[in-house]
């Protein structure tokens, strides 16, 4: 038994003193404690040390839950730095991302955070815990796997989960756990080869200071020599709230983050040829400027073309981002709210756009 | 056969999420729609998936990414998977997989499309029905069968119904067999659209507002050409649009039987085609479409149907109360207010680059008559003129789809 014989090293052994466990493919552990990665006890989330806490500029939106995001590489391992695409990592990285809201005196979520982007502030007290989702690099490529917190553990869960939150108001959060293969339909962004990546692991996503330290994430990393070959000379992806931006940029990037890994040249939204992903080398028709849809079925929502210039209310791209109707939103799945903000900038960007649809 | 791969041991996590699941309780059972679920995710190839008598509701759509996986119901009447209280997911099933059966099940009331296959090769989709068991409503998912950037595709027995916008679409895609399929009361019945190599034949395409497309639109990799439709029953699709506005086929006219639209190489012969309202073959140019955008063509598109072969097919009736405004004008202009078009219309839009004499549609068809409606010109040299489509072309040969 793989899994009672690493849960035994562990315990044996002291977290401290062994890397996180690595698992094979048949044998992934039921519990997420059993990696050593992220462990609860006394209503704390404790993290193996050697797991480095990283952010990016621009999130990716779901349904407001706050995001703890994590990378482990295993002992001598490295990090190759790659300009546009994502970092490559050696066998034995772990990336997780858990998912968790503060939650009021009864128990309903809440939507506004003050956390402070540190793992130490998250007391389970004041904070639910939903899920973790860990990427697993093996030989073959990544796996991902999705774990669901119940109690003082998170437990392995191919299969996703459906949860309903509440919020103070009473309204709901349809919240969706995804499966394994709901993972791999956004992180295969190469959806012919299907093998699924890391989506925020790129230089332009993680070009910004860490949410503990306060240093350069590419710095840091580099300095503890997790990271080799990297460059210094590219603009980030912003912030939605960035001011010193142009509106132009700060939309791209934001479409870049929330729709790109499907909506890109080999994703699996290749099939209705708008690409999202940042690049300066798409035409304005290429981004949704005045294009019809191939296939949008309900979420044209009657409109003619996904982005017409200063019309944001006639566009198809703004009228699935303010829907939460299943056939009509865009993304398809990781969200039941509409994200008020992202959306404002959006259809800001569109707004601010000259030209007409012929 | 495995009744459950939950229970064969092969994969302990599932066993113990499942444990989970219930209640940790040894004595409550799962529900199916779990067992299902984790079938599928946790198929392996070779794997068939069994599914049982009875009607199924999920919550969450399905998705299936391994390959080389059977999904076999007891018949499409008796295994129904029901969408009807969805409320995750864009589709019922998604599938992202070479080597792909599926047969002998029903997919009813998914809230977007039913059976979505993005990406694959070797696709079989035989016996399953996709139906929006309300009948005819915009609400409606889009498609009921859309397989879209496959190749060696077999889609055949299967049934779709009240789709929004196609029963059976097939995007994107090469090496396609569509055959002995019922399709009624969709907006599209069977639509192939920027495909490669189709064979289109022994289908049943009743009611809907189109029985069968054969499209190309721009801003897609490829254009499709080289289709068969041969040997299908096309009668009376006659039923309103209602299709959301801005769709592909929201400029469909009420009352088409078979619709090329801006592909070359259709071959139309050997159908019974029936009592389609505005005609029983319509031939348009991307400019017809009634599509938004259509004025912005990129350069690389080809808007113009061309090698057109319409031969030996049975017609009766049609053309008689054409659906959209303009045509039914026209109709009344030429023929009367009891008139009716002739079997074939077409726009009559053809590329300045060609030859004057240059045949974009041959006929040889016993009686059937080609009207142009000279849409390019305001209708100004509308009128019939069989000696533009005396020609001949070479025929296209059969599709062979290649199995292992």
């Amino acid at each position: 038994m793989k899994i009672l014989t690493a849960l035994w090293l562990v315990l044996i052994s002291g977290c401290g003193d062994l890397g996180i466990s690595h698992f094979e493919e048949k044998s992934y552990p039921d519990k997420l404690s059993d990696w050593g990665l992220i462990t609860h006890s006394n209503h704390r989330l404790i993290l193996h040390p050697e797991a480095v806490v990283y952010e990016l500029n621009t999130p990716l939106f779901s349904d407001y839950s706050q995001k703890l995001r994590t990378i482990y590489i295993p002992e001598g391992g490295v990090i190759a730095y790659r300009a546009e695409e994502s970092f490559g990592f050696p066998v034995g990285s772990v990336i997780s991302k858990t998912f968790f809201y503060p939650k009021d005196a009864n128990g309903a979520v809440l939507v506004k955070s003050s956390w402070s982007g540190n793992p130490q502030d998250i007391n389970t007290q004041r904070y639910k815990l939903i899920e973790t989702r860990l990427l697993v690099k093996q030989e073959k490529g990544w796996d991902a796997l999705p774990y669901i917190w119940s109690g003082e553990d998170a437990y392995l869960s191919e299969t996703g989960a459906l949860k309903i939150l509440y919020l103070p108001s009473g309204d709901r959060i349809n919240y969706l756990v995804p499966s394994k293969n709901q993972c791999a339909s956004c992180h295969a962004t190469h959806y012919t080869e299907a093998r699924i990546l890391p989506i925020g692991i790129k230089f332009r996503h993680l070009n910004r200071a860490d949410p503990v330290y306060g240093i350069n994430q590419i710095k840091y990393w580099r300095d503890r020599g997790m990271l080799k070959g990297e460059r210094m000379y590219q603009a980030a992806n912003l912030e939605p709230t960035a001011q010193d931006f142009s509106l132009d940029h700060q939309a791209r990037s934001y479409l870049d983050i929330n729709c790109g890994h499907c909506h890109n040249p080999n994703g699996s939204a290749d099939t209705s040829a708008l690409l999202l992903d940042y690049s300066d080398q798409y035409t304005p028709r290429q981004i949704g400027v005045c294009k019809p849809p191939i296939a949008a079925g309900q979420g044209s929502g009657g409109f003619l073309y996904s982005i017409v210039p200063g019309k944001a209310d006639e566009s198809i791209l703004s009228y699935r981002l303010h829907s939460v109707e299943p056939a009509v939103m865009m993304p398809e799945i990781g969200r039941s709210l509409v994200h008020r903000e992202g959306v404002a900038l959006v259809d800001r960007w569109i707004n601010s756009l000259s030209g007409k649809c012929l | 056969m495995k009744s459950s791969a939950l229970f064969q041991n092969r994969r302990m996590p599932g066993f113990l999420f499942y444990a989970m699941l219930v209640g940790c309780s040894p004595h409550s059972d799962p529900e199916y729609t779990d067992i299902l679920r984790a079938e599928l995710e946790g198929a392996e190839p070779g794997d068939i998936i069994e599914i049982p008598v009875g009607t199924f509701n999920f919550k969450r759509s399905l998705v299936l990414s391994a390959d080389n996986v059977t999904i076999r119901g007891a018949g499409m009447d008796k295994s129904i998977l029901s969408f009807k209280d969805q409320m995750v997911g864009a589709e019922g099933l998604l599938v992202h997989a070479n080597h792909f059966l599926i047969e002998n099940l029903a997919i009813e009331d998914a809230v977007g499309d039913a059976l979505k296959i993005n990406d694959g090769e070797h696709i079989t989709v035989r016996g399953v029905r996709t139906e929006w068991t309300n009948g005819p409503d915009t609400k409606n998912g889009a498609y009921g069968i859309y397989p879209v950037q496959t190749s060696n595709v077999l889609l055949e027995g299967n049934v779709a119904i009240a789709a929004s916008d196609a029963g059976i679409y097939v995007g994107q895609s090469r090496q396609v067999v569509i055959r002995n399929n019922r399709v009624e009361k969709n907006v599209a019945g069977i639509e192939v659209e920027n495909t490669i190599g189709a064979d289109v034949y022994n289908n049943i395409a009743i009611n809907n507002t189109g029985g069968i497309l054969v499209f190309n639109m721009p801003d897609i990799s490829h254009d499709g050409y080289a289709t068969r439709v041969f040997d299908n029953q096309v009668h009376n699709n006659n039923i309103e649009n209602f299709a959301l506005p801005g769709s592909a086929v929201s400029g469909i006219p009420s009352g088409s039987g078979i619709v090329v639209n801006s592909t070359d190489q259709v071959e139309i012969f050997s159908n019974r085609i029936s009592n389609n309202n505005t005609a029983n073959i319509i031939i348009s140019s991307y400019f017809s479409a009634n599509y938004a955008g259509q004025r912005e063509v990129s350069r690389e598109f080809d808007p113009y149907p061309e090698d057109i072969m319409i031969y030996g097919n049975f017609f009766e009736g049609g053309g008689s109360a054409p659906g959209v405004e303009y045509l039914a004008q026209l109709r009344d202009a030429l023929f009367g207010k009891e008139g009716s078009f002739p079997d074939i219309i077409w726009d009559g839009i053809v590329s300045p680059e060609r030859e004057v004499n240059y045949s974009v549609i041959c006929v040889d068809n016993e009686g059937a008559e080609v009207l142009s409606i000279d849409a390019g010109n305001g209708f100004a040299n509308a009128g019939i003129d069989m000696s533009k489509h005396r020609c001949d072309i070479v025929k296209l040969s059969a599709i062979e789809l290649a199995r292992r």
